[in-house]
């Protein structure tokens, strides 16, 4: 199914041919693919279903509400923002150039590549698409290939629905990828892990292309110690929903760790295995509400995280691994060892590790000895501790006493910060970095001034030290030669 | 001469030399000897002057190479995480320093200025003393308002939520900048990451050695040196810093090195803002005032740096019939300011550098444009200066029209109608900004819908760049990101997004076990469907 050099070169001739054309920056055009985009995901549920089914043993649920369900809601919001978005933005000037008018014009780059990730291979490819499509411009997508069937679905539907000369899908692995970094594209969208959010941005460099960079990081969780229990039950059942109940823990915003106080820790781990089973049922093997592991390679490289004696030793529930269904069962841990490689890296996966602490107010220090992660979950009821956490950490996004949730609003920006990643997206971010803001300003030629102008003299001077100073008055005065 | 090596500016790999050249130049010129070029000098030829300058030597001496950055970088991420630099009131006071600095100091800065450009003083105080004034003064006024948090409107599904933008610093951030408007253009950017709250190393060109070595004084003297910091050097001092993991880099120069400053953030996936340059062109319709659109295009080409300016104009598109009197007009006007002989003027900045003489004198004497030259031409080696040159219809695969001149040459493109100037700039890599002199409502419409450009400006030129309600930046080959008033904290600034939720309200719907039940409930719940919800949630819902 890969696709040669040839191949990609004369797609990208043909979307810079479509961009050329013009037609992709009319408002029509937009609103058309982002309706057709709707209808692609209204026909083809069922598909869907099954593509990530077969891909991830995705329950239909689960993904309607991370994958279907997310995109229409977004699509559906941007057509109805996209005159908004579109429309020429006002900016006020100095009454120095009296008369003239400012304004902030958003146009499409061009030609702009997507590449998207597994864990959500719908969601991923099509969020930053809609974004792409609002701001007008041409786009290839390259769906990662280790979703097989929702790389081919993609590649399959997306033209039956959308503008083919316009938009088009390119699938492939590694190669396919070095000749598509190869190419020179206006915008890289890439969504992925650090290592190679790095390289695409090393290939991007060589051609000055802007790029987004959606990558992940190590998500804590703070749990404050909690009184009442009916907090206790709904935080646990938020963080099972931002664990295992999320791709099995395959999500970059997923709660990697834990971060309690050592006297809460038992009640956390009782409760934790209460819900557990309560979605699960006893034995989490035989659920249909529980993702698969994607593939055999990330299966061996959880395996060996919990290899490590030390970290197989802090195991307190679950740890059953099943590598013919390519299934690990929610597996929590006790305070593994810190520079053991499962605290080091991003899980990725259904193991949670809870480490303890003395005094709640000591993860922010925790946090910070660590890279900026995509998001921090608080949760808490100390309106100061909150505060604390707002100033006292660096994150993508920071939520209180909920996990996950934050995709949901399409008001705020999604997108890391430091190894977490660059840029942003979602809602109108979505069109803002997919455009480039370009700056317009009118002047007519009244009203010259004549201190701009050369040669030089000590009138002209004064004239410019008012003049910065926005000192209308003073200017005035000198003007009409009453100024000493 | 022909020089197929010369690069648009700032090249790293002959910046070494330049910086040499233009340093013994300085030198040699100050005791009146005359001028020896000494090409591609290697740093280490310092040694062999006299001993007035040995202390000076010395310190140039003890190079600043990848151990020391590692260790500024401990230095200033410790006071960095100290958090000192993030409160309100150490950004207002390290701002309100630099305003003081540049109101004390301007004669220095003039001064320097003029020393490394000849740039005229009134032109260094509009251009750089002012803008950066006006900088300090908008942050000190705006400030507050820039960093409240943006309060965001949360949607029905994540019901009862409240939710917020948090700016914050993004930590200890590198500002690389370049000789062209030296002060404005190292101070500017540092603004911007101060008022974000950022610690911050300033690398000022050394190709504005003077300007360069005044930075590092008064900012030593001025702010507080735990968070900002000068790095003064070139090639190798940059390489270092470049090594270390910034968590923003901001540069400005070329498109060559802009790749390479990308690339190396790129290791530590480090964001960049690149302000570039390129090809700005100026369209000049038949429809206009000539005589104020002349102007304004002197002001954005001969008195923007004598054309070494990043925005300044570097072609005039015009039609067939318009250019003799556009051409006309152009000499009167700039006879009028800069005198009948303009080599003897002082309102006009010489050439910054021996390097970047001969790369516009190779300019010139390419075949078939050297023949082109309708005003000017004149040039003087020892003085570095050249005179402002207007070209007519020099062919189009010719370097001066290939590559962006930065120099005092202003090559003149006819084109049959003024639609057809569309076809020319778009066959050009995007520039930083594009003029267009024209009354006509509809074309200036096209014009908007067609031309990609960082800015686009009608009717003058360079004037976008001092207002700060507009962003200044590139777009592809003139660079990534945008700056100026709040674009510049916007810059230096990470936008949290913070959503605080209650443990109420807590829907079940969410969680597994999954069933045909609650996939209803989503349904209505990302549409929005408050019927429909209710509905579901008593279970009558039907679909």
């Amino acid at each position: 199914m890969a696709a040669a050099m040839g191949e990609i070169e004369d797609k990208l001739a043909e979307l810079t041919q479509t961009f050329r054309s013009g037609i992709t920056k009319s408002v029509a055009w937009r609103k058309n693919q982002l309706r057709a985009l709707i209808e692609l995901l209204q026909d083809n549920e069922d598909k869907i279903f099954k593509a990530l089914h077969q891909d991830l043993g995705k329950h239909p649920v689960e993904t309607y509400r991370d994958e279907i369900g997310l995109i229409k809601k977004s699509a559906k919001y941007a057509l109805s923002c996209l005159d908004k978005w579109m429309a020429p933005k006002k900016r006020r000037l100095p009454l120095l150039f009296f008369p003239a008018s400012g304004e902030v014009v958003s146009e499409p780059f061009g030609v702009v590549l997507i590449c998207s990730a597994w864990n959500f291979p719908i969601n991923l490819a099509l969020e930053p698409l809609i974004g792409a499509i609002a701001a007008g411009n041409t786009v290839m997508l390259k769906p990662s290939e280790l979703a097989v069937e929702c790389a081919s679905f993609l590649a399959e539907t997306i033209p039956l629905y959308l503008d083919c000369k316009a938009i088009k899908v390119t699938n492939g692995g590694v190669d396919v990828c070095e000749q598509l970094l190869q190419q020179k594209w206006n915008k890289i969208f890439f969504t992925g892990n650090p290592r190679v959010g790095s390289i695409v941005m090393s290939a991007a460099a060589k051609h000055l292309t802007p790029v987004t960079l959606e990558l992940g990081g190590k998500c804590p969780a703070i749990l404050d110690t909690l009184s009442s229990p009916l907090d206790i039950k709904v935080t646990v059942k938020r963080i099972i929903g931002g664990k295992f109940a999320s791709c099995n823990g395959q999500v970059c915003v997923g709660v990697d760790y834990i971060l309690v106080e050592k006297k809460f820790a038992a009640t956390l781990i009782e409760s934790l295995k209460t819900t557990i089973k309560k979605f699960y049922g006893e034995n989490p093997k035989d659920s249909k509400s529980i993702s698969r592991i994607i593939n055999e390679y990330h299966f061996e490289r959880l395996r060996k995280l919990l290899e490590d004696p030390l970290v197989a030793d802090a195991i307190v529930h679950g740890g059953l691994l099943d590598k013919e269904n390519l299934f690990i069962e929610p597996t929590i841990l006790l305070d593994p060892p810190l520079d053991a490689e499962i605290m080091t890296e991003e899980i990725f996966g259904p193991i949670l590790p809870i480490i303890t602490l003395n005094n709640i107010q000591e993860s922010i220090e925790f946090i910070n000895s660590r890279p900026k992660p995509l998001a921090i979950y608080a949760f808490t009821k100390d309106e100061t501790f909150k505060k604390q956490i707002v100033s006292g950490t660096s994150s993508g996004s920071l939520i209180f006493n909920d996990t996950l949730v934050q995709q949901l609003c399409d008001v705020l920006p999604f997108g890391g910060v430091g190894q977490s990643g660059i840029g942003r997206y979602h809602g109108h971010y979505s069109f803002e970095t997919f455009s480039h803001e370009k700056a317009i300003m009118q002047r007519s030629f009244f009203l010259e001034l004549e201190p701009r102008y050369p040669p030089w003299n000590d009138f002209k001077m004064k004239f410019l030290r008012l003049a910065y100073d926005f000192d209308y008055f003073n200017l005035l005065l000198l003007l009409l030669g009453l100024k000493r | 001469m022909r020089n197929p090596s010369v690069r648009p500016f700032q090249d790293f790999s002959t910046g070494a030399a330049c910086l040499n050249k233009s340093f013994i130049y300085n030198y040699t010129c100050g005791k009146n000897q005359t001028h020896i070029s000494f090409p591609y000098l290697s740093l280490t030829s310092f040694s062999c002057r006299c001993s007035a300058t040995m202390a000076a030597e010395e310190k140039q001496m003890q190079r600043f190479d990848v151990e020391k950055a590692a260790s500024l970088m401990k230095e200033l991420r410790n006071n960095y995480n100290s958090r000192k630099t993030k409160s309100y009131e150490w950004r207002m006071s390290q701002i309100q320093s630099i305003a003081n600095m540049i109101e004390e100091k301007e004669e220095e800065i003039i001064e320097a200025i003029h020393k490394d450009l000849s740039k005229p003083p009134f032109e260094t105080f509009i251009s750089e003393i002012s803008m950066t004034k006006s900088s300090c003064k908008l942050a000190l006024k705006e400030l507050k308002y820039w960093t409240k948090p943006e309060k965001a409107k949360t949607s029905l599904t994540t019901y009862p939520s409240s939710a917020e933008i948090i700016s914050e610093p993004l930590g200890v951030v590198l500002v690389i900048s370049t000789w062209n408007y030296p002060f404005l253009l190292s101070l500017d950017p540092v603004i911007g990451a101060i008022a974000a709250g950022n610690a911050v190393v300033l690398k000022p060109s050394e190709i504005a050695p003077a300007t360069s070595s005044l930075l590092a004084k008064l900012l030593e003297d001025y702010v507080d040196n735990s968070a900002v910091r000068v790095v003064e050097g070139a090639v190798a001092e940059t390489s270092a810093l470049l090594e270390q993991k910034w968590d923003k880099i901001f540069y400005t120069g070329s498109p060559r090195v802009g790749r390479i400053v990308m690339a190396a953030a790129a290791k530590h996936l480090t964001p960049v803002i690149l302000e570039l340059g390129g090809k700005s062109p100026a369209v000049v319709d038949s429809t206009i005032n000539l005589q104020v659109t002349t102007r304004r295009i002197i002001a954005g080409k001969w008195m923007a740096n004598n054309g070494q300016a990043c925005i300044g104009v570097d072609y005039i598109i015009t039609t067939k019939d318009f250019a003799p009197k556009l051409i006309d007009s152009l000499r009167n006007e700039l006879k009028e300011f800069f005198g009948k002989n303009p080599m003897e003027s002082k309102d006009l900045s010489r050439i910054v550098n021996p390097f970047h003489f001969a790369r516009l004198a190779s300019l010139l004497d390419e075949d078939k444009v050297s023949d082109k030259i309708v005003y000017g031409g004149q040039r003087d080696e020892k003085q570095l200066k050249i005179a402002p040159t207007i070209l007519l219809d020099v062919p189009d695969d010719s370097t001066i029209m290939k590559e962006e001149i930065f120099g005092p040459l202003l090559p003149i493109v006819t084109v049959e109608k003024i639609e057809d100037s569309f076809d020319v700039i778009k066959s050009k890599p995007k520039p930083l900004a594009a003029y267009f002199f024209s009354d006509d409502e509809q074309m200036k419409k096209e014009f908007v819908q067609n031309i990609s450009a960082g800015g686009i400006v009608f009717n003058d030129t360079i004037v976008h760049t001092t207002v700060s309600s507009l962003p200044f930046g590139g777009v592809g080959e003139s660079g990534m990101g945008s700056y100026h008033g709040k674009f510049s904290f916007d810059a230096f600034s990470h936008k949290k997004a913070v959503l605080y939720r209650s443990f109420n309200g807590d829907s079940t719907t969410r969680y597994p076990p999954y069933t045909a039940e609650k996939q209803k409930l989503l349904r209505a719940l990302f549409n929005g469907n408050i019927f429909g919800l209710l509905l579901a949630l008593i279970g009558w819902s039907r679909d």
